[in-house]
């Protein structure tokens, strides 16, 4: 039983991703863009754990550790190109 | 166990939506930046940390630990970091209304 309330919160998620998507194609300025991708990537990150522990995969969380570092290092990238504009 | 696990992944999505719902509904990037730390810190945290009961005493309740930890160092950095980039490049307005408290030179731009 709780596998499908796994499965559930993994559906609510990804529509939330979603509406998420949105914001990042109707953003006015560039930092909403790199806000709504930031939370893309957490919901990503979440919902890999979720489909590892639903499907007894233990290798799917390095694979969510990964992708959380790299998620991190682009935003800081992009963060850094927006300030500067240019990256030193 | 489902008896802990279920609220704590309820609570979970609760803050996700309303990141979500802030995210699309608030007037600028910085209150949306706010809407969304929220949801990065709270949901995450409190969805992996029901998935860390399901999995018990486990090398996969151990990584997702770890997980936790990283999410938590690293979002409000990167919010951070976010609203630093678009306050100093200045192209990025604030909503009607809204006003500054900075009386250092090149503060209160509004």
């Amino acid at each position: 039983m709780l596998d499908k309330i796994l499965i559930a919160t993994a559906v609510v998620l990804t529509m939330a991703t979603f509406l998420c998507l949105f914001r990042a194609a109707a953003g006015p300025t560039a930092s909403d863009r790199v806000v709504s991708i930031n939370v893309i990537g957490t919901k990503t990150v979440v919902i890999i754990a979720l489909v590892s522990l639903v499907f007894h995969q233990e290798f799917f969380l390095d694979v969510a550790l990964v992708y959380a570092l790299i998620s991190f290092v682009a935003t800081i990238g992009v963060a850094k190109y927006m300030e500067k504009g240019a990256l030193e | 166990m489902a008896v802990l696990v279920i609220p704590v992944l309820a609570a979970g999505i609760f803050f996700f939506l309303i990141g979500v719902i802030g995210l699309l509904r608030l007037p600028d990037a910085y209150s949306r930046m706010h809407a969304t730390t929220k949801c990065d810190t709270l949901g995450a945290g409190l969805i992996l940390f029901a998935l860390m009961l399901y999995a018990g005493f486990t090398p996969a309740g151990f990584k997702l630990l770890l997980l936790i930890v990283f999410i938590w160092l690293t979002n409000p950095t990167a919010a951070h970091v976010i609203a630093r980039a678009a306050y100093r490049s200045n192209d990025v307005p604030f909503c009607e209304g809204s006003f500054s408290l900075d009386r250092t030179e090149g503060g209160g731009r509004q």
